[in-house]
């Protein structure tokens, strides 16, 4: 899967030519911290993609139909809602601010003409109605047009209100609020596939709630040790199996996977499977723990798999083996010698997502200096690409870039030291069913789609 | 370029060396091949790493809610280095300088108190914290106000009866919050105005011990001072 022009390969079915789209957000070379994009997300049907931002507020952008009288627009993705989700608080009891940034946006599956997000931060997660107006009843009897109650003696016929067309208007309206059952900071949700039931999970605990009820949540998972002293593991993410309602998966900071199943028992502290892979004796440092600290974990959508993010690398797992990865992915090795630098820049903490693609062929995850990186599990081929201002003239393809590790450093390739730091791509979406991705460069979000596409 | 990242709190110079290194330097210690590594102890580079990871658990410890996570990342990797600087200790002094096993002693010394003192103090803070999230009930349940009190000199004494979030002290458990209260601070002069005699001086006989019986208009005194309806007043002095 090469890029324009890249490496000789012949284009077969399986290579992808990446072409930017679209970029959204501002250009200033000032960010805002409330700018900062924190996550991304598809709905369903790849119609609608969700953003969200340090500053609480969700943006959710539209995918235009396609259409002969604008062949050029290719189903671009136009501002569709854009609210408010959470504000900062103060928790008074404990003196604390609780921070506003949207920490995940999870979509519900579409049942009616609405549609349905979870959003969280770190303490409360909120399920928004996002919902279409684009009629207004006109004709009423009891108050004129300006919404004015009329006199009911004035009134000497009755009519009939008729739904006349109005502008469409995007309401978003929060319909549950999940608050007060977490101490700790919550990393993920995941809605289950029974569509009626999710889990969140924070640092040391997970809680499953139905959709319908705010006021209790069921801890299914509590790993805090009887005495805080004794706490060396927390856990990093966690997610619902696709398909099987009464399995999840959570990852920890020591780069352990547990399986759980709800039927075994209602409090899943003892894992029904345990993935951990051996620790290489050759590459250990005094940073093997923290590079293998998972941040994130995504199943398959055919659910047979799980995919693995840690520091360096991207592991795709086969649920039914435990002893090692199926899969390992480097995503960017030359950091390895490193890592005390970016350990002393805290960059070495940065918590990067991973993705598959919708027929689990290919997978994606970011990098610094803006790179992301893309992985195709069947031609085993790999590339980097940038999501810059450089490169946004539209429908142009993207260059494969290249790190240079040593020795020389050849044209167009850039140097590890040249590196970028600040500019961490954390948050990438795929399409669920096309070749279309969301890339998060700090404030901006790009749009790319595949060429063939 | 690095990212600005943590802030250190160093000597400016070593700043800008460290700025200067750039990332060359990061592995230098576990290349054997190093000329560093050969001519200078492994533990001195542990040492500086050990400083670090040191430097960046107090400023996680300082934040108002820190982050577990890195916290808990960040202990471990303290432990390893200090696992890995064991060792100098038992080496003999004699092929070493003689300095450096000192330092590591030092070090390991002040690393114990520093990392078991900060750990328990703040693990203890997080569990205080999530008991009190977890179970709202009022302050007064939860450790006997008077506790504060005993020792205390008396013009504290209203201040400390309330302790720290005042609101709720005052809705319940009145009775329960007179128990435990050494009630001799109220002998003294300072508490007792002009106009109501309601106790003897400390001149006329041995301070009260133990909780004596408050009749109704003590305690209604009492109340007043706490909600802070009544100025409390020296009696005037005449005759000085």
């Amino acid at each position: 899967m090469a890029g324009a022009g890249g490496g000789g390969c012949p284009a077969g079915s399986n290579d992808f030519q990446w072409c930017f789209s679209q970029v959204k957000g501002a250009v200033d070379e000032d960010v805002a911290e409330a700018d900062i994009i924190s996550t991304v997300e598809f709905n369903y049907s790849g119609d609608l993609l969700a953003t969200g931002d340090k500053g609480g507020r969700v943006v959710i952008f539209q995918r235009e139909q396609e259409s002969k009288s604008r062949p050029h627009s290719r189903g671009e993705y136009n501002v569709y809602s854009t609210f408010q989700s959470h504000e900062p608080e103060f928790d008074y009891l404990k003196s604390l601010e609780i921070e506003e940034k949207i920490n995940k946006i999870r979509w519900l599956p579409q049942q009616n003409a609405a549609h349905f997000l979870l959003s969280t931060n770190d303490k409360t997660i909120k399920l928004w109605k996002i919902s279409e107006r684009d009629k207004r009843a006109e004709g009423y009897n009891l108050k004129d047009e300006d919404g004015r109650l009329r006199d009911p003696f004035r009134i000497t016929a009755l009519r009939v209100p008729i739904l006349k067309p109005m502008d469409l208007m995007v309401e978003a309206s929060p319909r549950r609020i999940f608050a007060n059952a977490h101490t700790y900071h919550i990393n993920s949700i995941s809605v289950n596939s029974d569509h009626e039931t999710y889990l969140s999970a924070d640092d040391l605990r997970i809680n499953l709630w139905h959709l319908e009820i705010t006021d209790r949540s069921f801890n299914i998972v509590d790993i805090k040790p009887a005495n805080m002293e004794e706490l060396t593991e927390v856990i990093t993410a966690a997610e619902f199996h696709p398909h099987q309602c009464n399995v999840f998966v959570y990852s920890s900071s020591k780069g352990t996977i547990r399986l759980c199943d709800m039927r075994s028992s209602a409090l899943c502290d003892r894992h029904s499977k345990f993935f951990e892979e051996p620790e290489d004796p050759s590459s250990r440092s005094f940073f093997s723990e923290i590079i293998s600290s998972i941040s994130d974990v995504k199943f398959s959508h055919s659910g047979r798999y799980m995919m693995t993010r840690d520091y360096l690398s991207v592991k795709v797992w086969d649920l039914n083996m435990e002893s090692r990865p199926v899969e390992t992915h480097q995503v960017h090795e030359y950091l390895r010698s490193k890592l005390c630098s970016l350990y002393e820049n805290d960059c070495i903490f940065d918590k990067f997502e991973c993705c598959w693609n919708g027929s689990d062929s290919a997978i994606m995850t970011g990098s610094y200096n803006n790179f992301f990186r893309m992985f195709d599990r069947n031609t085993r081929r790999d590339v980097t690409l940038e999501a810059s201002r450089e490169n946004s003239k539209p429908r142009a393809s993207l260059k494969p870039r290249k790190v240079c590790t040593g020795g020389k450093r050849k044209k167009d390739e850039i140097s590890v030291d040249s590196l970028d730091f600040n500019k961490k791509i954390l948050h990438t979406a795929w399409h669920p069913m096309e070749n279309i991705i969301a890339v998060a460069a700090t404030n901006n979000l790009y749009i790319f789609q595949d060429k063939i596409n | 370029m690095l990212s600005k990242g943590l802030k250190r709190k160093r000597e400016e110079e070593e700043e800008e060396e460290e700025e200067k290194e750039a990332l060359e330097v990061d592995a230098w210690w576990l290349d054997p091949g190093h000329p560093a590594v050969t001519q200078a102890p492994p533990n001195v580079a542990s040492s500086s790493l050990f400083d670090l990871s040191v430097l960046k658990l107090h400023h996680s410890l300082r934040q108002s809610e820190p982050d577990l996570r890195h916290l808990v990342l960040v202990v471990n990797t303290l432990r390893r280095i200090q696992a890995s600087m064991a060792p100098t200790v038992t080496l003999p002094p004699v092929p070493s300088p003689p300095l450096v096993p000192s330092v590591a002693d030092n070090l390991l010394a002040s690393s114990d108190t520093i990392l078991s003192a900060s750990m328990a103090s703040l693990l203890e803070d997080l569990s205080q914290i999530e008991g009190l999230s977890q179970a709202p009930q009022p302050l007064a349940d939860e450790s006997p106000p008077g506790r504060p009190i005993g020792g205390a000199p008396p013009s504290l004494g209203a201040l400390d009866l309330l302790g720290p979030a005042t609101g709720c002290l005052l809705d319940d458990g009145l009775e329960g919050l007179f128990e435990d209260i050494d009630t001799s601070m109220y002998d003294s002069e300072l508490w007792v105005p002009a106009s109501e005699g309601l106790k003897p001086g400390p001149e006329d006989g041995p301070g009260k011990e133990g909780a004596p019986e408050l009749d109704e208009a003590e305690l209604d005194y009492l109340m007043d001072v706490l909600v802070g309806t009544q100025a409390l007043e020296r009696p005037p002095e005449q005759g000085r």
